[in-house]
């Protein structure tokens, strides 16, 4: 039986806490008496048999009809499927994707549907390259539709092959990719690794169009998203895209949501130790640990990137549920906080994170400064549901190299949004006002991500803006172990050590102040009351 | 009293160009200049007067000569032994040998000069820059003072000049800020064929800051689009920021900027539109190449900085219809202009480092290495000695 989550009060027998430091580790001695440490729940137990759920989830959906009776033959069926940005670490082989398609897929040509087209939702988000799509899909899928033209990725600049489907009452314009638009039945097929994710969501950035997106993906709603992992009624911009859904429940095609959770058992040895909490560390684990850190830090940091990168995760599938998006989401969030849900009291002056080599935005690239924030304030401030685990006008002090590296293939419009719109400001607002406009519609970035692997021009603007309610929220950001310079651009301020970083924060928050850390791996989503 | 010559010494010449290419400034010690007792060169004609130097700066085209860089085209136009220094400010003597007038000193050997009479086309219409009789006359060969045996140069106590080489050196001006006309009277020159529209300034040395400073103090109701300056070290992109670059940056990062401002694609390392106007303040292969590679179809590349033997990739300048196009020395107007620049950006400062002649080793490898050791303009202090 996995345990849950817990707190842990440090006290002087707390042995030191790990610490991402991007491709490395560090431990670091909390003080005793003010710091606490959450924990997340262990793994939870796998499905035992993953096929046989999907397939009993695919006859027995919620409040929709059994997927057989819903296909037949002259139909036009699109299946869209979640991105490279998901999960994390890649899977091992066969990828949820993999086993879902082929289920369907197997259902479809049982009914006779031979217009069958296969996207990838990826929104703004770069363009899968073909490894990274056999592995989603397999080699069966792969070489089965891509030679033909059937299995491609959306391209959210194809003005061409967007259809809008509607406008909600607060004048959000929908617009989404034409096949999907004007199909009989879209399948999305989801990989659910945060409560973030899923729901209308799916098909709403996914598979939508620069205009589409901008109607959430801006500072002001992310401001008042509060937070991204939490209650939905609390995100502003979980309430513009479920107000998207409803025009596309009310206006647009037919769809058959599959959304499926995984379990956080997401690294393999001799990384397992990771997942592991301090104290029961065993001397093997200890000198894994050691000879680890040790190796990493004589190895090349682009040799260090492909051992991370090529690491694939353990993490299994928890449950899988089809049908109505609004009844199978329901269930999912219940599942996703089964896994990662930890009741933690009372906020914090202090929250600390370490900072991994990944995040959604560079699997197989360079995790750039700006993924840093994005990932430090966007992602991991983010995991909590009520209230932020840091009080208002707290710290957050991150761990990370921050090393002025960005992938040029995968991060063109990053280089530059470094160079020239943080050399200007690091408001959201304001770079939304005077920056957002020129990248967006930067003619090279658009040839970049429709012809390439890169991002969209746009995209360093919402990696900065998912931060943007943790930028609000904090008084101080430190990042320890950053390189200066690029810490100070990112508008944050380095420290050597955890230790120089509490004697900074103590000009904000004074000597006392209480400290949490949210240890990581694996995922969490603090509940604090 | 003393003076700097510059011999033609084949063996030192050889000698400098191996130790120059170990370290910059090093062909000084090695090579053909040598100091020597100073003595009194005869006017050339009644109408010359005597100078008494007062500060001569060490520009880029001396420091090749001294590491033996220099390109062979200039062979001709040289007359040995000579001494060295172009850029000068000095005392005209009084028949009794006291000091007169604070003067700026012009140093192109033109028609005028060199007593032609008729003048050339180009003397003819005040373009002395591109007089065709720089190897003629009744001078020994010299494309200017400072490189012929008749004239001597600033890196001496005292020189003759033509009346027409002198310009006044306003009386509010220090000599720090008079010995920079000359090279910002380059920089003047450069600056006239500004568009205001994108401009790259390529290199943030002395010539490079100076054409910066002469754009932005002469031309900038016409600037309409961003000055992207390249720099390598941290004092030069300092002073870029403080004369008005809108961006500045290092050279690597530079067609970045330039795609950006101009909403560029790239095909291979080629920019699709680009830059109208780059100005090349270093001269290298690898700056011309650049300079090529970001300029706008039909765009011009104005090369400032001397350039030597390079090797260039022309298949752009052909398929864009781009232009490379010299710009060397100026005009006496360039000089007027080039003294309101200096008094508009208070550029006097940008004189980091001055020597005595005895110290002209130490002087020449500061100014090899100015960029590195946060200086701009390294200068021969000759005042009160």
């Amino acid at each position: 039986m996995p345990r849950p989550g817990f707190v842990l009060e440090v006290d002087r027998s707390t042995p030191s806490i790990m610490f991402w430091r991007g491709e490395n580790f560090s431990l670091e001695k909390l003080p005793a008496g003010r710091s606490r440490v959450i924990y997340p729940p262990e793994p939870l137990e796998a499905i035992k048999d993953i096929d046989g759920a999907i397939r009993h989830a695919l006859l027995n959906p919620h409040d929709q009809d059994p997927l057989p009776t819903q296909l037949f033959p002259g139909m036009k069926l699109t299946i869209a499927f979640d991105d490279v940005s998901l999960p994390l670490p890649k899977m091992r082989r066969p990828d949820t994707r993999q086993r879902v398609i082929e289920a369907v897929l197997d259902l479809a040509a049982a009914a006779g549907v031979d217009d069958v087209h296969l996207i990838a939702a990826l929104g703004l988000h770069r363009r899968m390259h073909e490894y990274e799509l056999r592995h989603a899909l397999g080699d069966r899928v792969y070489d089965s539709f891509h030679p033909r033209g059937m299995l491609y990725q959306h391209d959210a600049e194809d003005h061409d092959n967007l259809a809008i489907i509607g406008t909600t009452d607060h004048g959000e314009v929908l617009e989404i990719n034409k096949r999907a638009a004007e199909s009989d039945l879209i399948i999305y097929v989801n990989i659910n690794s945060v409560s973030m994710d899923g729901g209308w969501k799916s098909i709403t950035t996914g598979l939508a169009s620069y205009r589409c997106l901008s109607h959430h993906h801006n500072p002001e709603t992310l401001e008042n998203t509060r937070s991204l992992m939490g209650h939905r009624h609390q995100s502003a911009l979980h309430t513009s895209v479920w107000r998207m859904g409803k025009v596309l429940k009310d206006h647009g095609p037919k769809i058959f949501q599959i959304e499926t959770t995984l379990n956080t058992d997401m690294f393999p040895a001799p990384f397992d130790f990771l997942s592991k909490r301090e104290w029961e560390w065993t001397a093997r684990d200890r000198a894994t640990f050691l000879a680890t850190t040790k190796s990493l830090n004589r190895t090349p940091i682009k040799l260090a990137r492909k051992i991370f990168h090529n690491m694939e995760g353990p993490h299994q599938m928890t449950s899988v549920q089809a049908g109505d998006t609004d009844a199978v989401h329901k269930i999912t969030l219940e599942k996703v906080y089964e896994q990662q849900l930890v009741d933690v009291v009372g906020q914090t002056d202090i929250l600390t994170m370490g900072i991994p080599y990944v995040c959604p935005y560079n699997p197989d690239g360079v995790m750039n400064p700006i993924l840093v924030m994005c990932m430090g304030l966007g992602y991991l401030f983010n995991m909590y549901r009520n209230k932020p685990l840091v009080r208002e006008g707290g710290v957050i002090i991150m761990t990370h190299p921050c090393y002025r590296d960005f992938n040029p293939v995968h991060h063109p419009s990053y280089i530059d949004f470094f160079e020239q719109v943080l050399a200007d400001t690091t408001s959201p607002a304001e770079m939304s006002r005077k920056w957002e406009k020129q990248y967006a519609e930067d003619e090279w970035y658009k040839h970049l991500y429709r012809t390439g692997n890169a991002y969209h021009g746009v995209h360093p603007f919402y990696a900065w803006y998912w931060g943007a309610h943790g930028l609000q929220h904090a008084g101080k950001v430190i990042i320890v172990g950053g390189d200066p310079a690029t810490v100070r651009r990112l508008g944050f301020t380095p420290a050597s050590t955890m230790d120089d970083a509490f004697e900074i924060a103590s000009d904000v928050v004074g000597r006392d102040a209480t400290i949490t850390h949210l240890h990581a791996p694996a995922l969490l989503v603090a509940d604090v009351q | 009293m003393s003076r700097l010559v510059f011999s033609r010494k084949p063996a030192r010449f050889a000698m400098a160009r191996i130790a120059g290419a170990i370290m910059p400034g090093a062909g000084a010690s090695v090579g053909p200049l040598a100091l020597e007792p100073d003595e009194q060169l005869p006017l050339p004609t009644s109408e010359w007067v005597r100078l008494h130097t007062r500060m001569a700066g060490i520009c880029g085209s001396d420091l090749s000569l001294i590491d033996g860089t220099a390109s062979a085209y200039f062979d001709p136009l040289v007359s040995y032994p000579f001494t060295p220094g172009h850029e000068i400010v000095a005392d005209v003597a009084n028949p009794d040998g006291t000091p007169g007038r604070r003067v700026a000193v012009v140093p192109v050997l033109s028609c005028v000069t060199r007593g032609i009479t008729p003048l050339c086309p180009a003397c003819t219409v005040g373009r002395i820059n591109l007089c065709e009789r720089a190897a003629f006359g009744h001078l020994s060969p010299g494309l200017q003072t400072g490189f012929c045996a008749d004239t001597g140069g600033g890196w001496a106590h005292q020189m003759v000049a033509h009346p027409s080489q002198l310009i006044d050196v306003p009386a509010d001006f220090t000599d720090e800020a008079a010995v920079l006309i000359e090279p910002t009277a380059c920089a003047a020159h450069a600056a006239a064929r500004y568009t205001g529209k994108e401009t790259v300034i390529i290199g943030a040395g002395t010539l490079g800051l100076l054409t910066l400073a002469a754009i932005t103090a002469t031309r900038d109701k016409v600037r309409h689009a961003p000055i992207v300056v390249t720099a390598r070290y941290a004092e030069q992109k300092r002073l870029a920021k403080k004369l008005g670059a809108d961006v500045v940056c290092a050279s690597d990062e530079m067609p970045r900027y330039v795609r950006s401002a101009t909403n560029s694609l790239v095909f291979g390392d080629q920019l699709t539109c680009g830059a109208a106007h780059v100005i090349d303040c270093v001269g290298s292969s690898d700056s011309l190449q650049q300079a090529l590679r970001v300029v706008a179809p039909g765009g011009e590349v104005q090369v400032v900085g001397m350039p030597s033997n390079v090797s260039l990739e022309l298949t752009s300048l052909w398929h864009r219809e781009t232009a490379i196009r010299g710009c060397y020395a100026y005009t006496h107007a360039d000089f007027h202009t080039a003294i309101d620049v200096i008094r508009q950006h208070d550029l006097g400062h940008l004189v980091s480092a001055t020597y005595a002649l005895k110290d002209y080793t130490d002087a020449i490898a500061h100014a090899a290495a100015a960029g590195r050791r946060g200086a701009v303009k390294v200068a021969f202090d000759l005042r009160g000695s």
